[in-house]
């Protein structure tokens, strides 16, 4: 009987990815573990009592592995019924934050739930997000191929993130931008990532070249193009104004813009941050928050890249082979800043060395593909928004945390998805998984 | 509807797939192809903590340790954890106000940083030691840790023993590779130089894994490539520790230097140099201090003169002119020459102590009466030696003779930065005279009585007495004798003092003529004062001109006369005859050595010769100087009471040329006790027979 319950519970449930998910947490619990692990001090019983991080992200998973039995219990309908009002739900959570908020590293966003713990309601509307997002595209009355079904797409997933920013945590805002996959896999114009990684490109070129020199170089591209199109312009004079508005946009961008941005809307370490990342000096003089610091009287700690060089070390001095178990130097000193939390990568890269981190990235992409795999094969719109959701915030964390641990991206607070240390991180993404292997284990149905 | 954009999967999958691309080359650049970024993480996590071994031991040839090792203690604090510490009780033991402990731990912080220890007082007094010991539970963040440090028990040997000190980088440049680091201690002179390798012992090295504020935690690779610390190894000398202290007690208030070599081994049984000073001066706490005033006094103590200082030997050549002609067969012991009281051959005549009644009429005699005209003679054969085509093939010649006896060169004693002394080139000499075979055995004749531009160190003038003993041969002087557990590269340290160096091939019944005049010298001749009782003495006696002052006084001599077991040369500076103070001092040396005490009568002599003051007067007035300026710096603290100051002497500055013209009255001796000594004559010998084998 109890067979028979469990086939029927278990019936097109996609195991691998169960195994990814399982494989990926004790990875985790593993690199924290090095992470914490200290012999003076290290004592077997230090796993169930709680005291240290794997210790209680062992408690976490527990915890996640009854959410994740919870769900898989559940009926798929129940996703797409309640979808909205979860959402809300989220949004009244996070507004709720600024209230009864608690101050963790410097970004208001923790909610106290007793026992020490405390839950980061942005990382939880996420979900919520995803969901809501799938179920207004998955509408017959949407018609995602008009302007104004896109607008309020983009104000469904974009409304979170400026709550995050609210709460000083824009490294979880960041992360509501990957929706923009989502969105471009489900009908959203090529020609916005083309322009989106143009401005990108241009920020860049900003950042590292000198601004005149950029000037000119923008103004002989325009001037380049408008010589190679001569003819078709005389027949179309709207094509000659385009040109030369794009041209002023950019060299508005690169001249006014950019640094605006840098020096008005930014922290001083933001701004360094960033300008680290092309090898360049920021000067928090120009700083305009810097300024108003500086004369309130406070003082203004000037950082350096001292976390990223230290994980470069790291992960540089792992070689082919790496270190070994607890044999990373650099882990063990804990010369790397939030080693169990942001920059795990770093351990497991000295540790592991190259080999380590290349299978662990593979087991990454073959769940991302995965997902990817899953998503197409639903027969309700609302599963595949939801599986695809799933698999750009999934890739979107990974991209960012690694690339921040490897110097290819400024510093910001993103977690490494089932590896970081973090009960509000872990369950997130544990709930995201479940739902979508619950959603999929229903794949024939069509869910609205 | 889902047909419409499901190529768009395609476009998703390849964005993917190209950031992790973009990740993996990141991590083969970073991994695979940055190979400083192992270093820099070992340079972040590894702490080598080095252990120091005991330096080795230094042992006199009776077993007596002449050098050792102490532990003195030193204060540490580790800044970050002195909180609570009770700093009044602190700074009552160590007498500093809080104004003077906060420079210190800022110092220790700027130096160290807040969480490593570092030294807040280097060697602590025992006292200090027993009271801070005490309070140790007030002073959380404090601690004491040993040192061990050199000790000399018999506070003696300063010159030899040498000194040693930290490492500085152009040592650290020139011995990269051989495990010394910045803050290591090494020897800088003597034999704590020479044989560093040895007394280093083996450096023990545990490495430890720091975190990112310096602290420990834990062993690296649970100790696996960690090494314990070996003591350095003991070195077993030839020096006779009671031989040394009295030597150096001896020429207390004097400016020269003694050796003393037992000429059947080469080994040094007393080397001192004048002024000396208390090695013990040199370790602990007033290091620095104690060194600096050594090192600008004028009278230059920390100069070793028995391998440093460069004497013109005098009439203590004068066997040595002998050899040469008896090696090359030019005289016989029968060999005489009619001496009127001066050498006349050459223009201006060169002056000699007797005159007539046939003191020179042969070899024996000439060196008892130390005949200057025999041996300018001599000296002139063995340029003018027919064998030879001209005086300067000859001057060639008698120089390899110089050479081979260890004048002119190094003798390679195992001691740092030996001096050479002086023989000159034929250059010099065709420099000096206009050009080559411009000159002729005339032009240098006082060199034939050990003038002219030769000089010489102490230490190759006790070792020509190690070859005059030894008929012929010597062995390279040196002080260690053996090395505990030798091994390959100690031996082979050790192998150039273990070969003969044969010298001279001339008879020993020629030799004896040699060593019977010498004895003479003790009997009748210059050096009547240097008696033993029941032991037969070799000696010759030496006076240096000096151009600057008092005559050089010079003594050389070995004993017993038949088997020679201690072969001694004696320098003191302006003391005038060579016979006045350098005579008994080595004459004491030997009995020292001899008898292994010396009798009371002789006690009250050695009491005698330490109290007497010889130093220069320039000398005095510079201390007088030094003196005076401190003095009035008091003076002017307390002003009531002026003291007095007597101005020892004033002279006219003095600098040293060797050019210069001989002080010839110099010779004038004040102090002298001395007698002029009566001839000896043919018959004088017919008359008292010297005792043959009289005494073993």
């Amino acid at each position: 009987m109890a067979k028979a319950y469990t086939k029927e519970v278990s019936k097109g449930v996609d195991w691998l990815m169960i195994w990814l998910y399982l494989i990926l947490v004790s990875v985790g619990i593993l690199c924290i573990f090095m992470a914490e692990y200290n012999p003076a001090t290290f004592k077997m019983t230090s796993f169930y009592t709680g005291d240290a991080n794997y210790s209680k992200q062992l408690i976490f998973f527990g915890v996640c592995m009854m959410a994740a039995i919870f769900i898989i219990l559940s009926d798929s309908k129940l996703y797409p019924a309640f979808a909205n009002l979860m959402y809300a739900g989220g949004i009244l959570l996070m507004l709720a934050t600024f209230v009864i908020g608690k101050e963790i590293n410097g970004s208001k966003s923790w909610i106290p739930i007793g026992g020490g713990f405390n839950l980061q309601a942005a990382e939880l509307c996420k979900i919520f997000t995803s969901l809501a997002l799938a179920k207004y595209l998955s509408l017959t009355d949407t018609d995602f191929t008009k302007l104004r079904s896109q607008a309020i797409a983009a104000v469904l997933a974009l409304s979170p993130a400026l709550l995050s920013i609210l709460q000083n945590e824009t490294g979880l805002a960041l992360v509501y931008t990957s929706f923009f996959i989502v969105m471009y896999r489900e009908g959203l114009p090529g020609i916005l990532l083309v322009i989106g990684f143009s401005i990108a490109a241009l920020v860049v070129a900003t950042l590292v070249v000198e601004p005149n020199t950029l000037a000119i170089i923008l103004t002989a591209i325009a001037g380049i193009i408008l010589y190679i199109f001569r003819k078709l312009l005389k027949k179309d004079r709207r094509l000659l104004v385009m040109i030369i508005g794009i041209w002023i946009a950019c060299v508005g961008i690169q001249r006014f813009a950019v640094p605006y941005i840098f020096n008005n809307v930014f922290y001083c370490y933001q701004s360094q941050r960033i300008y680290s990342m092309v090898g360049k000096e920021y000067d928090c003089s120009q700083n305009k928050k810097a300024q108003e610091a500086s004369a309130a009287g406070q003082t203004t700690i000037v950082p350096d890249d001292y976390n990223v060089r230290q994980s470069k070390i790291a992960i540089g001095s792992g070689g082919f082979a790496g270190k070994g178990f607890l044999k990373g130097t650099q882990t063990r000193g804990k010369y790397v800043p939030e080693q169990s939390t942001d920059f795990i990568f770093t351990s497991l890269a000295e540790a592991f060395g190259f080999i380590g981190a290349f299978i662990f990235l593979g087991l990454y992409l073959l769940m991302l593909f995965r997902i990817t795999i899953i998503a197409e094969r639903q027969r309700s719109t609302f599963s595949r928004v939801y599986a695809y959701s799933v698999a750009s915030i999934i890739f979107f964390h990974i991209a960012v945390n690694i690339c921040m641990t490897l110097g290819l991206f400024p510093v910001i607070g993103i977690t490494l998805p089932l590896i970081s240390y973090g009960g509000s991180s872990l369950l997130t993404f544990t709930v995201m998984i479940f739902i979508l292997i619950r959603l999929d284990a229903d794949r024939q149905m069509v869910l609205r | 509807m889902s047909v419409y954009n499901q190529s768009r999967s395609r476009v998703v999958q390849v964005i993917f797939l190209a950031v992790f691309l973009i990740i993996i080359f990141q991590l083969i650049n970073l991994q695979l192809f940055s190979s400083d970024y192992g270093i820099q993480a070992e340079n972040n996590a590894i702490y080598r903590k080095v252990e120091y071994p005991d330096r080795g031991i230094v042992y006199d040839y009776k077993g007596k340790a002449i050098m050792e090792n102490t532990i003195m203690y030193d204060l540490m604090v580790t800044p970050s954890e002195i909180k609570g510490a009770d700093t009044f009780t602190l700074c009552n033991i160590l007498n500093i106000d809080t104004a003077e402990f906060k420079k210190r731990i800022v110092t220790c912080i700027i130096k160290n940083t807040k969480y490593k220890p570092s030294i807040f007082e280097p060697l602590v007094s025992k006292e200090v030691y027993a009271r801070i010991n005490e309070n140790i539970y007030k002073l959380p963040g404090f601690g004491i840790t040993e040192r061990p440090v050199r000790s000399y028990p018999y506070h003696c040997g300063a010159h030899f023993l040498g000194y040693i000190g930290e490492v500085d980088t152009a040592f650290l440049r020139k011995h990269a590779g051989e495990g010394y680091t910045s803050g290591d201690f090494t020897g800088l002179s003597g034999l704590e130089r020479s044989y560093e390798k040895v007394l280093m012992g083996q450096r023990g090295v545990t490495r430890f894994i720091r975190d990112n504020k310096s602290r420990i935690q834990g062993p690296y690779e649970s100790g696996r490539f960690d090494t314990a610390a070996i003591a350095g190894k003991a070195l077993y000398t030839s020096v006779d520790v009671e031989v040394q202290a009295l030597a150096e007690k001896l020429l207390k208030n004097k400016i020269g230097a003694a050796v003393a070599i037992n000429p059947k081994t080469g080994g040094i049984i007393a080397m001192a140099s004048a002024p000396s000073f208390d090695p013990q001066a040199l370790t602990g706490k007033d290091r620095r201090k104690n060194f600096s005033r050594f090192f600008v006094d004028t009278a230059t103590p920390l100069l070793n003169r028995a391998i440093k200082g460069q004497y013109p030997p005098g009439s203590t050549y004068k066997p040595l002119g002998a050899l040469v002609a008896l090696d090359e067969g030019l005289i016989t012991p029968s060999f005489g020459y009619g001496c009127g009281g001066a050498y006349y051959s050459c223009g201006r005549p060169v002056k000699c102590t007797h005159h007539g009644g046939g003191h020179a009429a042969n070899l024996r005699l000439a060196i008892a009466n130390s005949c200057n005209s025999y041996f300018v003679h001599v000296f002139r054969m063995a340029l003018d030696n027919d064998a030879y085509p001209n005086p300067q093939a000859g001057y060639i010649k008698w120089k390899e003779y110089m050479n081979a006896f260890g004048l002119g060169v190094k003798l390679q004693i195992d001691l740092p930065s030996e001096d050479k002394g002086s023989i000159p080139d034929t250059a010099r000499y065709n420099k000096d005279f206009g050009g080559f075979a411009r000159w002729n055995s005339c032009n240098m004749l006082t060199l034939g009585i050990g003038q002219d531009r030769m000089t010489a160190t102490p230490l190759q003038m006790a070792n020509l007495m190690a070859i005059i003993a030894n008929k012929g041969y010597y062995y390279t002087p040196h002080f260690v004798d053996s090395i505990e557990n030798e091994n390959k590269i100690d031996k082979e340290m050790l192998a150039p003092y273990r070969i003969k160096h044969k010298v001279t091939n001339i008879a020993d019944s020629a030799f004896q003529a040699v060593h019977l005049g010498m004895h003479d010298v003790t009997i009748y001749g210059t050096a009547t004062r240097v008696k033993i009782d029941g032991v037969d003495i070799c000696a010759k006696t030496g006076t240096a001109q000096n151009p600057h002052g008092k005559n050089h006084s010079l003594f050389v001599a070995f004993a017993p006369m038949e088997n020679p077991t201690i072969a001694v040369a004696v320098i003191v500076e302006n003391a005038g005859y060579g016979a006045t103070w350098a005579a008994p001092i080595a004459s004491l040396m030997m009995e020292q050595y001899l008898r292994d005490s010396l009798s009371t009568k002789r006690q009250a002599e050695v009491d005698r010769i330490a109290q007497v003051d010889l130093i220069p007067a320039a000398m005095k007035h510079w201390y007088y100087m030094k003196d005076s300026v401190r003095r009035v710096k008091q003076i002017t603290i307390n002003a009531d009471t002026v003291p007095v100051i007597k101005n020892p002497a004033v002279t006219k500055p003095i600098q040293f040329d060797p050019e210069a013209e001989p002080d010839r009255n110099g010779d004038k001796d004040t102090n002298a006790t001395f007698k002029p000594t009566e001839m000896i004559l043919p018959d004088t010998a017919k008359r008292i027979k010297p005792k043959k084998n009289g005494h073993g």
